[in-house]
C-alpha cells in the first residue's frame, strides 16, 4: 500500500467544439503526457466510456480526444451527488512531428492510452561522386 | 489620433441594462441553489459517490478509473460501507519527461453511513470500464410496503 491517499478532485467542465443544441455536458478528462526518446503518450481517464465511442483525431497537430458516456444514470431518487455524468473532450497541440500511421490506443478499465511515435527525422544520405 | 464622426458613435447605452444583467445572474444563481444543488454536494474523500434510492435498493456509483477489481475491497458493516483501494502509478522504464501530470496514485479509503437498511445477504458490485456500480437490496422493514384497502 503506498502512503500517499488520492485527493478528491471536482470535475472540470470544458467546451465542445460547438455549442449543442442537446443540454449535454463535457467534462476534461486528468490527463497524464510523457514523452520518451521514440514517443510522446498521453494518458487520460475517461471513467464511463466503452472502447467504440471514442473518437481521437490528429488534424494539423492538434490532437482531440472526444469520448461520449455510455453509463447510463441509474434510475430512482437521487439521495447523494457527488459527481455528474457527462462526456469528455480535451485537446492538445503537439509540437513533435508525430508518425500518423503507427499511432496506437488502448482503452482499459475507464483509461486511455495514446502512444504518439515521433516520425523519425530522414538520415542524411551520402552520396558518394564517382569519377567518370 | 482616432477619429470618430459623429455618426458612428455607439448609440446611447441602456442604462438598465447592468441592473438586468445582474438580476439574471442573480435568478441563475437562486435556480443553482434550490433545483440542482440540493443533493450536490463537494466530495471531500475520494471517490465521488452518486446515492440512488429505489423502491427496494439503493444504487452506488462512482468513478474508479485505472482501478481494477483485485485493487478494490468494498465491505459492509452494518449501516457502513467502506470503499478501500489503490491506484498504480503509471511504470515507466527508461528516460522520460514529464509535460503534464494530473493523474494521482496512491490509496483511498471511504466509509459512508447508509441512509437506509440493507440485507447484508444481497449485496452487488460491479465495475465496468471504470465506474463501480453497488447494489444493496434494502431490508424487508425499509420497503415500502403498500396497504391494501378493503371496502366493506
Amino acid at each position: 500500500m503506498t502512503s500517499q491517499e488520492i485527493k478528491a478532485s471536482p470535475k472540470t467542465q470544458a467546451v465542445a467544439e460547438q455549442e449543442s443544441t442537446k443540454n449535454e455536458t463535457y467534462y476534461s478528462p486528468m490527463v497524464d503526457i510523457f514523452e520518451t526518446p521514440k514517443a510522446v503518450t498521453v494518458i487520460a481517464d475517461i471513467p464511463g466510456v466503452r472502447q467504440e465511442q471514442v473518437e481521437l483525431s490528429l488534424d494539423d497537430n492538434v490532437l482531440t480526444i472526444h469520448a461520449t458516456m455510455s453509463a447510463e444514470r441509474p434510475a430512482g431518487r437521487i439521495l447523494l451527488e457527488e459527481y455528474e455524468h457527462g462526456h469528455y473532450v480535451r485537446r492538445f497541440s503537439v509540437a513533435e512531428s508525430i508518425d500518423q500511421d503507427k499511432i496506437e490506443a488502448s482503452l482499459t478499465n475507464g483509461v486511455l492510452q495514446v502512444i504518439l511515435p515521433k516520425l523519425i527525422p530522414a538520415q542524411p544520405k551520402k552520396i558518394t561522386v564517382k569519377v567518370g | 489620433m482616432p477619429l470618430i464622426r459623429f455618426t458612428e458613435r455607439p448609440p446611447c447605452r441602456n442604462p438598465w441594462a447592468e441592473f438586468e444583467r445582474i438580476r439574471r445572474g442573480m435568478d441563475e444563481l437562486t435556480k443553482s441553489c434550490t433545483e440542482k444543488g440540493r443533493f450536490q454536494q463537494r466530495a471531500n474523500v475520494f471517490p465521488a459517490l452518486n446515492i440512488y434510492e429505489q423502491s427496494d435498493q439503493l444504487v452506488i456509483t462512482a468513478e474508479l478509473p485505472g482501478i481494477s477489481s483485485e485493487e478494490l475491497d468494498l465491505s459492509v458493516e452494518g449501516d457502513t460501507l467502506t470503499i478501500q483501494g489503490a491506484r498504480a502509478a503509471v511504470k515507466q522504464e527508461g528516460p522520460c519527461a514529464y509535460h503534464r501530470r494530473e493523474i494521482e496514485s496512491g490509496s483511498f479509503s471511504r466509509a459512508i453511513n447508509l441512509p437506509a437498511k440493507i440485507d447484508p445477504h444481497h449485496l452487488s458490485a460491479r465495475l465496468v470500464d471504470g465506474i463501480l456500480t453497488i447494489i444493496l437490496r434494502k431490508a424487508a422493514p425499509a420497503t415500502p410496503k403498500k396497504i391494501q384497502i378493503l371496502s366493506a
